[in-house]
This record gives structure tokens, sequence and C-alpha cells, in this order.
């Protein structure tokens, strides 16, 4: 290549990766920057006097009561959420790999949930689970549970709302999984079939399972990251109560930073869920790498 | 024989009981939203409406609502949220592929940073600035934040990267730009990866609740779901037949372009999971 080529790519490269650094600076970096230096101060919206509080607001985490409770919440709903939605996922796959005729139709209803906007959808089971008017609630009586009110009782409601997100989630890792089953070569099947692997359980844990370990990995750590990010349902359905039982994190943080204006607060906060975050996503990278040497 | 036919049946029943439970919001909502308010709140309970009261509930929800001009909204914020990512990921991504400049090393080991980086976390910062500048209740204000895709650079740079030197090569000597290269060339060769992007992209943003609720006030603005949002909290009487209306209008282009392009849907959707 003629070095006024190259000088011209060059210049073109530039040319092209100039509007994308931009975006990079103000809407990525610069951001992160004031979210660090508003994180040591004393910051609310539209204060005049700001003071240097160094790190009290990141030790005032440890010890707040509502951003402890948020932590806990988010926690559970995420070990509520990921048993389902990775062997939900993987059972219906399974399932439905089998079929040939009715594949169509299944996929379809177990992916329309992904589909639909959630705010909308969190309506509707709101309006089910009406303690009077719903169907689910009707159910559960006729079931003998008696009167529940799944969302307004604090022992049931983060429950409700994991039951909800496993509702959305678990048409996307049926799809992954589909995506993994699919990829398996038949070959290995008589291979271990002629290894004396009769039947189908046989099959599964030799082949089926170790086969889609990567795939799993991968489901894990994307439905803990979305259930991590949970709060569209709770907005519409909850607001954080009953007595603060479905306040998670992003909620709080939504009201911190938003409702109240405790911005060098709110900012602190936001330093510790990006930790969470980068460290969820280094293990995806992770995963993703051992993917590729699978595939 | 028999074990076989029993398995399969079980397999299939297992498969139902599952569908009933995923479409039951779905049946649930359309069967509501052509019931008559009387029959919502009737002691006894019809699963099949008496009378069909679809024109009043779904007339109800578009008119007297504010859907219809939230459903604008979303359909504004979505595409010009979508071509401002088009306009600057494309060439950005071609030349991380394909070029070798300054700065580029960098900048894609600040793309790999920010696939880490959700709203939520530059959003504060944002929404001061957006305020300083008195641009908050705008569309510019709904759709800022997501002019920068870092995700949509890596997808295409993925993409590029498989496209063959040669024909850029003989594009070059038959006196090509770099910038028509983009355009012409690698462009319509990435539609499928486009196609998938913008099915990504505006799935996300039509659903999207957190950036909308801190940036808009006014009902004006409304996106989709604040726009149910607020339906439900005007109709707090208890229209539950018009509020489900509203719902199946909200969800339904989405649903419909799911069902009418299945295959596309799904690789946009699931593209996070592939890349």
């Amino acid at each position: 290549m003629s070095s006024a080529r190259a000088r011209a790519q060059a210049r073109a490269g530039s040319a092209f990766a100039l509007p994308a650094f931009a975006l990079i600076i103000a809407l990525l970096l610069a951001p992160l920057a004031a979210l660090l230096a508003l994180s040591v101060t004393d910051y609310r919206l539209g204060a005049v006097v700001v003071r240097w509080i160094g790190l009290d607001h990141y030790a005032a985490l440890f010890s707040e009561e509502v951003f402890q409770r948020s932590l806990r919440n988010t926690f559970l709903y995420v070990a509520f959420v990921l048993p389902g939605a990775v062997f939900g996922g993987l059972g219906v796959a399974l399932l439905i790999h089998a079929r040939t005729r009715s594949r169509t139709f299944y996929e379809i209803a177990y992916f329309l949930p992904v589909t639909a906007t959630l705010v909308a959808m969190a309506t509707v089971w709101q309006f089910m689970l009406h303690p009077s008017l719903g169907p689910v609630s009707r159910l559960l009586a006729w079931l003998g549970f008696g009167q529940v009110d799944l969302l307004n009782d604090p022992s049931l409601a983060l429950g409700t709302l994991a039951l909800i997100g496993l509702w959305q989630v678990i048409g996307f890792n049926m799809v992954l999984f589909l995506a993994g089953l699919s990829a398996i070569p038949r070959d290995l099947y008589e291979a271990a079939a002629l290894d004396g692997a009769r039947s189908a359980v046989d099959r599964f844990m030799r082949v089926t399972w170790p086969m889609l370990g990567p795939t799993t990995m991968f489901v894990m750590v994307t439905s803990t990251i979305t259930a991590f990010k949970v709060f569209d349902t709770v907005v519409v359905l909850t607001r954080g109560g009953p007595l603060g039982s479905t306040e998670t994190l992003l909620y709080v943080l939504y009201l911190e930073g938003f409702q109240y204006f405790r911005t060098g607060y709110a900012a602190a906060m936001t330093v510790v869920l990006l930790a969470f975050l980068v460290l969820l996503s280094i293990l995806q990278a992770k995963v993703i790498d051992r993917k590729v040497h699978y595939a | 024989m028999i074990e076989r036919w029993f398995t399969r049946a079980l397999a299939h029943a297992v498969l139902m009981l599952g569908a009933a439970v995923m479409l039951a919001p779905f049946i649930w909502m359309i069967l509501t939203s052509i019931r008559p308010a009387d029959e919502v709140f009737g002691a006894v309970f019809k699963l099949i409406p008496g009378r069909f009261a679809a024109a009043e509930n779904y007339s109800r929800a578009f008119f007297e609502g504010n859907l219809l001009r939230a459903m604008v909204n979303g359909a504004i914020v979505c595409l010009g949220i979508l071509a401002v990512q088009l306009l600057t990921a494309i060439p950005a991504a071609y030349a991380l592929a394909k070029l070798r400049f300054r700065g580029q090393g960098l900048l894609f080991g600040l793309v790999l940073f920010g696939l880490c980086v959700p709203i939520q976390v530059p959003a504060l910062p944002i929404y001061l600035g957006l305020a300083q500048a008195g641009l908050l209740n705008s569309y510019f204000a709904l759709m800022v934040p997501f002019f920068l895709t870092v995700f949509g650079m890596f997808l295409f740079r993925q993409f590029f990267r498989t496209y063959p030197d040669e024909v850029l090569d003989a594009a070059r000597l038959d006196g090509m730009s770099e910038f028509e290269i983009v355009w012409r060339l690698a462009t319509p060769a990435a539609l499928p990866a486009i196609a998938a992007f913008s099915v990504f992209s505006v799935v996300a943003h039509w659903n999207d609740l957190y950036w909308p609720l801190i940036v808009v006030t006014s009902s004006e603005l409304a996106t989709p779901p604040l726009g149910i949002l607020a339906f439900r909290d005007t109709e707090s009487g208890g229209n539950y037949g018009a509020l489900m209306a509203g719902a199946a209008l909200v969800t339904a282009p989405l649903v419909v372009a799911f069902l009418l392009a299945r295959r596309a849907f799904v690789r946009g959707i699931t593209m996070t999971g592939v890349r």
C-alpha cells in the first residue's frame, strides 16, 4: 500500500471516528467524571454552595437502612428469578427442540412476553392480580388459598414481581438455549449411543449438558444483569411498597436522584451500582471467550 | 411404542400448560378490552363477554387518554434515535474494522468499556446538563443519551471485519472514496445486521421507562409507557376495559412486527446473546 493511500485512509478513519469520539466524551466520559466529582460533594439540585465531603456518602451507603434494604431486596429478587430463568428456559428449549409441527406455535407463545411493552403488561398483571376482580385471585381462592392480595402483602410482593420478571425473561433464554441446542453436532449423540448411552437422561448428561455449558453460563450472567436492573414493574405495581419490601436498587436510585434530588448521594450510589455491573460484565466477557473455544 | 406416545403427550401437556401461563395476560387483556364495564365488575364471571364493547373501550383509550399522542411520540423518538445511531455508528465501525488511524485502539477500548455501562449510570449528570441548558421536556432530551450506541459500533465492527478486503481494494482502485465505500458498498452489505440492530434499538426505546420518566413531565411529550401510566392514573375509577384496550394498543405495534417478521425480530432482540 502506498503511503499516500495510507495517509488518505488514516484521514478518513479519523473523520469517521470523530462523531463517535465526540459522543463518547459527551455522553459517557464527561458524565462519569461528573458522577465521581458529585459523589464527594453535598450537591443537591439547585444548591448554590457546594461543599466537599470526601467519602461521607459512600460511608452513609453502608449504614443507611433504605439502601441496605434495597440491596437485600435486589439480591433476593435475583435469587428468585435466576433458577427459574435458567432451568425454566432450558427445560422449555429441550421440550420445544424435540417438536416438529408444533414448534412454531410454542416458540411464539413463549417469546411473546419478551416483545411486549413491560409497562403495559404490568398494568395487565395488576388487574389479573386484583384481589376481588382478578382471575388469579379467583383461581387461588378456588384452590383454597383464601383471599390473597399478592401485591399488597409484604411477604409476597417481591416474589410476585419476581414471577412477573420470570414470565418476561424465560422466552428470551429459551431462544438462546435453542440456538445452543441446534449447534450440537448430531454425531456426538451417535457416538454417545455407541458408548452405551441408552436413555434420554444418559444422552442429556453426557452430551447435551456439557455442550450447553457456555450457553448456560452466558444465560446465567445476562439473566443476573437483567434481574439486577428491575425497575418497570416496581414503578407500575408497588412503588417500593408494601413497607419497603420491593424497594430495589434502581428504584431507590431513581427516588434519591430524581425525586428527592439528593444528587451527591445518588451519584455515590450510581458509582457502587456501576462497580457491580462492571464486575458482572467482566464475568460475561470471560464467558463469551469460553464460548468461542467451544464453537 | 406406547412409551414413546406417552412421553410425547407428556411433553405437549407441560408445554401447553406453560404456554397458557405465558399467554394468559394477553388473552385476559384482549377479553377485557372488549368487555363492558358492568361485566368487569359483575358478580357472575363470564370468560366471553355477553356484550361486545370493543368500540367504546378502544375509542376511549385512543381519544380520551393521551395514548395516540404517546404512540406518535414513541415513533418520533425511536426513529430519531435510530437515525443518529446508524449515521454515527456505521462509519465509526467501518473505520474500526477496515482502516488504520490514530486513536483506533483507544476508541475500541472505550467501546468495550461502554458496553457494560447502562443508561442509569450517566443518567444523573446528563439530566443535570439538560436542566442547566433548559432542555428538559423536549424530544431532544428524550433522545440524546441514546445517540451514542457502543453496542451498535461493536456489532457493525464485527460484521465489517468479515467483509472481503479485495472488494474494498478494487473499489479504491476504481477511485471510490472511503466515504462512498461506507455508504454505497459496506452499508448495503450490512443490511441484515442493520435490520437486526434496528429491531433491537426500536424495541428498547419504545419500551423504555427509566429515562422518559426522568426527563419528561409534560403529557405532550409522553412516550408509550408514560402514556399508559398516566392513563391508568386518570382511569383510577376502574375503567378496566379502556385501560386494557390502551395496553393492547401500546403493545400491538411490536407484537405485530414480531409476528410478521419473526426470524428477524428474534435475531434482533437476542443479539445481545450472540454478540
